[in-house]
């Protein structure tokens, strides 16, 4: 008997598993996302369409390989609830003994310094339903507090943002370009991490004037030169010595540099989404060691 | 003609039919080598210029044409689109013709068909060097050139097909359903990416999964069919042997299909869990793959393997099987739970994808290149001093290149792991590993120029013979046209 025809139907069948798998089925399971309320506490719109300049940097972005050496998405390997003490009300006794016997992880050590120093942490990193009964027992008590969500992890440690990326922080770009590299440090939010302009005009110039050592490469073909006539451009670099320009000449950003940098601004991720949960009233700012420029 | 040349045709298959099919055979061939030959030379040459920019990250700089982000993927699409798939091509085809036993049917066709598709990498790359790349890693060459090579491929593909129709002998063996399932994969995802992210973008984050589904099952599945099947086909012919077993052969066939074709989708990216949680799973079963082509090629080779006769075509075959073996061991090892984190965003993953590219498929290609010019041309190569050099700086490039970005990587992701650390402290520690590897990148370059100048040595004998038959001097290229 001829077995061909039917190894090759198996075949057919076997590697066409996966585009169903992979190529059909996130169409059906996001591609139909829209912008959505999902988000925690804000009510917020969430995603937004970048603003025009953004869009037209992401073609910059793009057409120099940005994306070679700069991924743009964070990961968290876990998410930590805390307890904050705000307000300890009238009667410390029964707010401390209240938390004690309600065994939501409060040692006694802590429990006899409840009220000095507030708002503090109380409890840090126990379960949700811990949390929760916290809340309600200083509630109950008279004292108020609330609970915390935060996402930890290396990439979170290093202020490269406040919770991990998810689908629908990519919603409305084309040309999504998440980067498989570190080469330099993640941009998911640059944007909320280094919010000048100016220090991103100078770094894309010269990066060794705003970053010691920098590994990254001058797009020194994104600026012009030019004479100064007559009064100085608004535009021109604020360049340190050493790296500015000869007298009467200044270096003005083109327009790709513009957009570029109108993009790199857009960069920003935090708002909370219900799949991943964070407190952005108390989310930790950006330890200074990282990637923000060196002293 | 040197004496010594290792790669002359053993006596035992001056089998009349055999040279009469070799010969068709020498059309597609010479344009699909040749052109194959000199994209593997611009391809390390731009690796050379992409990594002299981590010894001076100035170096070129001021030109937009040159700058890193654009000058690293013309030397990762020239190696893939100009080198790796236009040689697996050739290769095929000329297994195709041998094992059915038949001529190539219009092989002027899929000559024209190679040139369009070698013309088509050309036009993508200049617009990459202009910026109007894609985008897509794995995919950045853009519309124009993707069209130009899309024809190209599908008159290659087709007339290899309606090659494998007439066969005489009609039989199909183990190497020959791996080449026929790659040169129907191939068409299927190349439209599917481009229709999908170029003419048709699809939403958001559904892009990224689509290039990582097209990417892995190039790298992996089409790279795995193309390669696995010459050294099914290859071996045994250089080991004068059988195969151990076709059915072990068919059965490494299979795990391919079922389980690589899902590989790709890395952990921790910002889609729905199941993706990656599917793609880690079907991934670490690739190890059936990678245990039952070990064993059948081992046992083929059986004493054969030590005993140093083996001629420089079999060094380089020898040499893409065991980087194939090492190379998905690497992409295993990455994923699981405890390494992941330590190789995810670093360059463990540049050395991985580099030896399945460079180390595993293009190594086995150059071998199969090295068997197959002689016998379709006609001519043996003006030195396999040559050759011989060309495997040993290859095989110790692609080495030094895969150990220090490898390493380089690991200690890239425990730094990258220690928010303690400042990022330029990172970054600056992988720079020496990359320096390393840019004398990697310097041999393989020397290697493939080698190459290079061997084809066009043939090239060159060809066309004086076409021009002056009467005094061609060699009496191989009068009895191919017998």
């Amino acid at each position: 008997m001829n077995y061909g025809p039917l190894i090759f139907l198996a075949a057919f069948i076997g590697l066409s598993a996966s585009w169903f798998g992979f190529v059909l089925t996130p169409q059906i399971q996001l591609g139909r996302a829209q912008q959505a309320t999902n988000t925690v506490n804000t009510a917020q719109l969430y995603p937004i369409a970048r603003p025009g300049l953004a869009q037209e940097g992401l073609e910059v972005y793009k057409a120099n390989g940005c994306f070679y050496c700069h991924s743009q998405q964070v990961g968290q390997t876990g998410t930590q609830v805390n307890f904050i003490l705000t307000e300890i009300g009238t009667n410390p006794v029964a707010v401390a003994e209240g938390l004690l016997t309600a065994k939501v992880g409060l040692t006694n050590a802590n429990a006899a310094g409840l009220s000095a120093g507030l708002p503090k942490t109380i409890l840090r990193n126990v379960p949700i339903g811990d949390a929760k009964k916290a809340a309600k027992v200083t509630r109950d008590n008279g004292a108020s507090g609330t609970v915390e969500v935060v996402a930890v992890g290396p990439d979170i440690a290093r202020g490269w943002g406040i919770r991990r990326s998810v689908a629908a922080d990519y919603l409305y770009d084309s040309t999504v370009m998440l980067g498989s590299q570190r080469v330099g440090p993640d941009l998911a939010n640059v944007g909320a991490r280094l919010p000048d302009a100016n220090w991103h005009y100078r770094h894309l110039y010269v990066p060794r004037s705003v970053v010691k050592d920098s590994a990254m490469p001058a797009y020194s073909y994104l600026f012009k030169t030019r004479k100064i006539e007559g009064r100085p451009s608004p535009d021109a670099l604020q360049l340190d010595e050493g790296f500015a320009p000869e007298n009467g000449y200044e270096i003005v950003p083109t327009d790709e540099a513009k957009a570029l940098v109108a993009y790199l601004l857009s960069l920003n991720s935090s708002t909370p989404l219900f799949e991943a949960p964070v407190t952005v009233a108390t989310a930790p700012a950006a330890p200074a060691q990282t990637n923000s420029p060196a002293q | 003609m040197n004496a010594s040349c290792s790669t002359t045709p053993s006596a035992a298959e001056n089998d009349s039919t055999l040279r009469v099919i070799d010969a068709s055979c020498r059309p597609p061939l010479v344009f699909l080598f040749c052109g194959a030959a000199l994209w593997l030379v611009v391809a390390w040459a731009f690796a050379l210029i992409a990594g002299l920019k981590f010894h001076s990250p100035n170096f070129l700089a001021n030109c937009s044409w040159l700058t890193y982000g654009r000058v690293y993927p013309v030397s990762t699409n020239a190696l893939l689109y100009g080198f790796a798939i236009p040689a697996g091509l050739g290769v095929g085809l000329w297994i195709l013709a041998r094992l059915g036993r038949t001529t190539v049917v219009q092989p002027w066709i899929i000559a024209f068909g190679a040139k369009l598709w070698h013309f088509g990498v050309f036009v993508g790359l200049v617009e990459i060097l202009r910026g109007n790349s894609t985008g897509f890693e794995g995919l950045e060459i853009p519309k124009a050139g993707a069209i130009l090579m899309f024809l190209g491929y599908m008159l290659i593909g087709i007339w290899s097909l309606l090659t494998l129709y007439v066969r005489t002998e009609r039989t199909l063996s183990a190497p020959q359903w791996f080449i026929i399932a790659a040169l129907f994969w191939f068409p299927w995802i190349f439209t599917t990416a481009h229709l999908l992210l170029t003419v048709f973008p699809v939403r958001g984050v559904t892009q990224s999964i689509i290039v990582w589904w097209f990417s892995g099952n190039l790298r992996f599945v089409w790279l795995a069919l193309v390669g696995l099947g010459a050294i099914f086909y290859l071996t045994p012919l250089l080991m004068k042997r059988t195969l151990h077993s076709e059915y072990l052969a068919l059965f490494t066939f299979w795990t391919i299909i079922l389980f690589a074709s899902w590989n790709g989708i890395p952990q921790g990216a910002p889609v729905p869990a199941w993706m990656p949680a599917l793609s880690t799973v079907t991934t670490v079963l690739t190890l059936v793959t990678l245990l039952t082509f070990a064993v059948n090629i081992y046992r083929t080779c059986g004493n054969g393997c030590s005993t140093g006769q083996n001629p420089v075509e079999g060094k380089f075959i020898a040499f893409g099987s065991i980087a194939f073996v090492i190379a998905v061991l690497m992409s295993i090892v990455g994923l699981l739970r405890e390494l992941n984190p330590l190789v995810s965003f670093t360059w463990f993953t540049v050395a991985q994808a580099d030896l399945n590219v460079f180390g595993f498929f293009s190594m086995t290609m150059i071998g199969a290149i090295l068997y197959i010019t002689p016998r379709v041309t006609g001519f043996n190569w003006a030195c396999s001093n040559k050759a011989k050099a060309s495997f040993w700086l290859a095989a110790a490039g692609i080495v030094l290149y895969t150990v220090s970005l490898a390493a380089g990587g690991v200690m890239q992701g425990v730094k990258l792991n220690n928010p303690q650390i400042a990022f330029n402290e990172v970054s600056r520690a992988s720079l020496m590993p990359l320096r390393m590897s840019t004398l990697g990148q310097l041999l393989i370059l020397t290697a493939s120029v080698l190459l290079l100048w061997n084809l066009v040595g043939v090239l060159v004998r060809i066309v004086k013979a076409q021009v002056n038959p009467v005094n061609a001097n060699s009496v191989a290229a009068a009895e191919v046209k017998s």
